[in-house]
Order: C-alpha cells, then structure tokens, then sequence
C-alpha cells in the first residue's frame, strides 16, 4: 500500500477527513521550503503537495504566479526540488506529492523523472496540464517507479471523462471545486456536491476538493462530504505575508494557521 | 509527396509526436464540444456558404497577386509574386480566421469572445467580427505591447471591444495568451476563446489552418491563371504560424518549395531572438506539444522581435511536424534585414508592408539572386505595415 493509500485508511478509521496542503518549493527561498514543509507536516497535514515552478503556471492564479516567478529567481529546477524532497524525506514520513505542468517533466524525460522521484520518496504527482488523454506513457512509467498517479475532474467534466479520470488515477483523484484558477475565494460552489456523488459511482478512491478553499470553514464543509481538503493560495500567501518578519514568525504563523485547518477535518468534533 | 500529410492531425489532434491538448480538464469539455461543431460546420453547405459568403463582401476576397516588377529586376533572379493578403478588411490575414471563428460560436450559442494579441492585428480582427455580429469581445494583450502598439489598442476600442493590459511575465503575447486561458477556463460554459494562430490545444491548429488555407487555395489557382504553373517557392513569415501554415497547406502535395522564415531579432548568436524551430527543442506551452525555446530545466525563455507579431516563444504544432519531416524549411531573418527589406518594397513597389512580413520578403530578397529567371516566388504578404510606422522611424532614427 503506498504511503497516501496508508495515510487514507487510517483517516477512515478516526474519521477524518484529509488536510492536503500546496507549497511552491523555493518560495520564499529553497532552504525555507524544506523547513516549511516539515512544519506544515508537524502541524497536522497528512499530505503535502510540493509545486515544482514553471515559468507559465496558466491554471494559476496571482497568489501562486507570484510564489512561482519569486521561486523561479532563485533558480529552483526540478532536480533542485526532488533533493529537497530527498532531505525532507529523511526526516519525515508525510505523504508528499509533486505538482507541476508537464513541460519540466517532459525536459527531464518521463523515465528519469518518475526515477528520480521515486528516490526521493515522493508518493504521487500532479499535472495541471496533463489530463489523463495524454497520460498513457506517463500512466505506465509512473507506477513502474511505484508513484501514484493524481488526475483532475473538473465541474464540466461529463461521465466520461470522469470514467477515465477513474481509470487512470491512483492514490486520490483531485476534484476541482470550480471553473477557474487557483486562488482564495470566499464561498464554496453549489455544484461540488454534485460532482462529487457522480464521481463515487465510478471510483473507490478518495476524493479531495482544492482551488479557493482557503478558511476553516471551508475545510470542515468539504470533509463533510469529501475525503480531503486542498488548501493552496491560502498557506502560499500567509508566506508571502510573513516572509518579512523572520524565519521563526513565519514557520510559527503557517504552523498555527494549518493546525487550524487540521482541527477542521475531524468529524467528531 | 506523400499522401500522409493530408491525415494529420489524428483523432486526437496529433502532428506525430506535436500538438495534442496539454490544458487543464475543466477545458476539455469545451475543446470536444467545439470540435464536433466544427466538423458539423465543415460538413454543413449553409456554414460553408455563410463563411464564403462573408469572406467575399466583408473581408474583400479574393485577395490579388501582385507581380512585383521592380523588386524583380532589381534582384534579377527569381519573379517575385506577392499574394495582397494586406488588402483583407482590417489589413491582415487574421480576420479570415475570426470570421470563421465568431461564425463557429453563433453556432454553438456562446455570446462572450476573447482573445489574445500581439502586435494587435488579432485583437482587431476579433473585435471587427464581434462589433460586425453583436458579440461581446474582450481582448488580453500584453503592456508592453499596449504600449508598442498603441494604434491598434485605440482601434480595437473604437470597434467596441474591451483591452485588458497584461501585466504578468514579460507582458508580451506568450503571457497574454497564458491569461486568455485562465479567462476561458473560468467563464468557459459562457464564453469562446478565439485563438489567432495555429497554436493552441486540439483542435485550434486545426482549425485555424483549415480557416487560413483560402490563402493557399485561391493563390494556387491565380499563380497557375497568371503565370501558366505553380510558384517554385513559398515564403511567409512564422510567429505562430497561421498566414504560413494558410498559404503552405494547399501546396503540401506539390512540388513546391515552402520555406517560413522566423525572427532572428538581434542575432541567433544572442538571445534575443524568436526563432523556435530554428533553435528551440520539442516541449509544452499554451495547450500543445511543439518546438519550444526554453531552457535546460523547461522553463520558457523570454524573446524579442522588432516585430510583436512574431515575438513569440512557440510555434504551431504542425509547422513542427512539417519541419521534422522536412516538408517545409525554416529561416530566420533579423530586425535589420525586416527593416531594410521593409523600406525595400516600399520604394520599389509602394507597398508597406507589416514588420512581421518584412522577415519573408528579407528572405525572399536573399534568395531570390541566385535563382534562375525564368523561376518565380510566391511570398505571402500577410499585413500591412501602418501600425509599425512609429516604430519604423524609431529604429532607423530619421535615417531616411
């Protein structure tokens, strides 16, 4: 079972749902990532997805072109980012999964990448870009090195296309809470619901709502209904924010924002 | 010539291993609804009919060939031939494509249009096709271009159209075009995104080229109606690609040299150029696998062109595949020989013609020497050069 399966299972058994949170690695700087990442873990998340920049992040909103263009400057690469995760791993047993676009991976070759990867110990990884149509290659090379491969549906996907999205994701799919980029947004779409009933009749795997979940409030309705939660734009810009006011009032203030949203995903409460 | 060329894109919008859709799932919907509509349209007489119909009294089509005499002597090769697509409604090549485009979308019900611009000859053409059927259009473009371009910007506003300045990246075309998605994939059950060159997710290279292939198609029968035969060259200049991809389409199975020239800006030798298939390699930009300028580790390199048309870091999948199968040759042309070649077929012809199609008739000058008299070359003069006179007269610096 991989670790994102593991970690699932024992959500089940506390029933809780799922905190999964986005960094861009090398936001604000790549020695700070791998200490926010560890807090983050600390705090309670029990995933963690590590963005690996590209230049024309198109399914981005401001918040994370912003991180990505400030990671970008400091020259972060995607190898760059597989060693942090290499070091990271040595000292946590989070679930971590890369997301990014296709074309970094593309560059690095498929069969290096998901290597490199799997070294690592990244668990999955994430392709905005990549719906599963154009996976087949990836799909193959990806579970040889054991990583989970995480498609996305979409509010207009049809049955369809949320059937090979079925077919082709492992470890969670991602379901996209709205039609746009990323970004904080104050309420939660009506039609998620919706999506989500007609995606577990064709799939058992756990399903995470992400793109404008950004409070407390949020998480505790989308696990009410969903497997986990994605909070991005949210954690990104309470960075940016605190990036300013020193290493230890950064990593305390991301601490206590993502224990609060952790609080949010148990269900007993 | 084979036949193969004529089957691509497959199914699912490949060029060989180019083109496909690299674009978030919530698009995906609307990529499948708009490629059905368009094989019913392709499919459809009426449509068929209304699109000719426009081009004709609208657009002003057929556009002439101009046999261009003194530019001929003058080089005292090869006969030079200028396919007068500056003469469409709007002064360039782009409005064939809106017109089919904004025809498309009354079609699937979609009454929001936006789109991307460089140089603005895009954004104007859409906005004239949504001011001349009742859309409501709004146009990304880039600041710095907004600033290079100023002209058009006014124009585009005058017909009725909304420009949103781009302020992302390097605030050219390639961010305009990123932000153009980002608006298409929030208002995409209300909105068509009328992509202005053979670039994009599947199936836009497709269909843009199918739109621009008039070019090709009527210059074939003009250049036999003139002259007695084919042209033994084809040249347009390469941003994206569509005029190129326009006038080469109906030649494919001739044998007809096609040669598209891209932007050498400054040098090859520097950076500062947009010359893609030249020295870029295959990768992934704005929805489609082509050749990409980039660097080691995949992230998209900044370009320059004196001309916004072509100051691109991308190109059309099938301009890719053409070049990978050797079916067509790629050149590149600097910012200094556009601007003499400009001024050349100014003086010589009295035509000005866009700084973009500077870079083909730059080539066509090249070759043209050593080629025999009896030859001839077919450029395509994609546009018109009156939204490039301010910065004409700045690069030469009163050097008139």
């Amino acid at each position: 079972m991989s670790r994102i399966a593991e970690r699932f299972a024992l959500l089940r058994e506390t029933d809780e749902g799922a905190l999964v949170v986005f960094l861009t690695a090398g936001d604000p700087n790549p020695v700070l990532t791998e200490r926010l990442i560890l807090t983050v873990a600390d705090a309670g998340a029990d995933i963690i997805e590590v963005g690996i920049p590209f230049s024309d992040p198109l399914a981005d909103g401001p918040t994370i072109q912003a991180s990505t263009f400030r990671a970008l400057q400091h020259g972060v690469t995607p190898d760059a980012v597989l060693d942090m995760i290499a070091r990271v791993r040595s000292e946590s047993a989070v679930p971590l999964v890369v997301m990014t676009y296709f074309n970094p991976v593309w560059q690095m070759g498929l069969e290096c990448f998901a290597e490199h990867a799997s070294e690592a110990g990244v668990d999955g990884v994430i392709m905005t870009d990549m719906p599963p149509d154009e996976a087949e290659e990836w799909h193959a090379v990806a579970h040889q090195h054991g990583l989970d491969t995480i498609f996305l549906i979409a509010p207009t996907s049809t049955t369809e296309r949320m059937r090979l999205v079925a077919e082709m994701s492992s470890g969670f799919v991602y379901c996209v809470s709205r039609t746009g980029v990323t970004g904080a947004r104050d309420d939660l779409p009506e039609e998620v619901p919706q999506m989500l009933e007609a995606m577990r009749k064709l799939t058992t795997l756990p399903l995470c709502v992400g793109f404008g979940i950004s409070r407390p409030e949020h998480v505790l309705a989308v696990c009410g209904i969903a497997d986990g939660a994605v909070v991005g734009s949210a954690v990104v810009s309470l960075i940016a924010q605190q990036a300013e006011q020193g290493e230890q009032a950064l990593l305390e203030s991301v601490h206590s924002f993502v224990h609060v949203l952790k609080r949010a995903t148990r269900r007993g409460d | 010539m084979s036949g193969g060329l004529q089957t691509v894109p497959d199914s699912r919008g490949h060029f060989g291993i180019f083109g496909g859709r690299f674009v978030p799932e919530t698009l995906i919907p609307a990529l499948e609804e708009l490629e059905q509509e368009y094989r019913r349209a392709q499919n459809d007489a009426e449509f068929q009919r209304e699109f000719h119909f426009y081009l004709h009294h609208y657009v002003g089509r057929p556009t002439p060939i101009t046999f261009a005499e003194r530019l001929s002597e003058w080089l005292g090769g090869a006969r030079i031939y200028l396919k007068r697509e500056d003469l469409c409604h709007t002064g360039a090549h782009k409005i064939n494509n809106t017109l089919g485009q904004i025809l498309l979308a009354k079609r699937m019900g979609k009454r929001r249009i936006i789109a991307e611009t460089g140089a603005g000859q895009h954004g104007v053409a859409t906005a004239t096709v949504c001011a001349r059927f009742g859309f409501q259009c709004e146009v990304y473009m880039g600041e710095e271009d907004v600033h290079r371009q100023a002209l058009n910007v006014f124009r585009m506003k005058l017909l009725g159209a909304k420009v949103i300045p781009v302020m992302s990246g390097t605030r050219t075309l390639k961010d305009a075009t990123s932000e153009a998605i980002r608006d298409w994939v929030t208002n995409v059950r209300t909105t068509h995104y009328i992509i202005g060159s053979v670039v994009g997710p599947h199936p836009y290279p497709m269909i843009v080229r199918d739109f621009q292939s008039v070019i090709g198609q009527e210059s074939r029968e003009q250049m036999i109606e003139m002259t007695g035969r084919l042209p033994d060259v084809v040249v347009a200049c390469v941003g994206g690609g569509s005029n190129a991809m326009g006038i080469f389409y109906p030649f494919l199975e001739d044998s007809v040299r096609l040669i598209g020239v891209e932007a050498a800006g400054r040098g090859l030798d520097t950076k500062e150029h947009a010359a893609t298939l030249a020295t870029g390699r295959p990768g992934v930009l704005h929805g489609a696998a082509s050749y990409l300028l980039q660097d080691e580790a995949g992230q998209v390199m900044p370009t320059h062109s004196i001309s916004a048309g072509l100051d691109y870091p991308g190109v059309g999948p099938e301009h890719s595949y053409l070049k990978d199968t050797g079916r067509a040759e790629y050149v590149t042309a600097t910012d200094e020989e556009a601007l003499e070649a400009l001024q050349a077929l100014a003086r010589m012809e009295g035509i000005i013609a866009a700084l973009e199609t500077a870079h083909a008739v730059a080539h066509a000058i090249k070759m043209a020497p050593a080629m025999p008299k009896d030859s001839s070359i077919l450029i395509n003069l994609s546009g018109r050069g009156d939204k490039d006179v301010d910065i004409v007269s700045r690069a030469l610096g009163g050097r008139l």
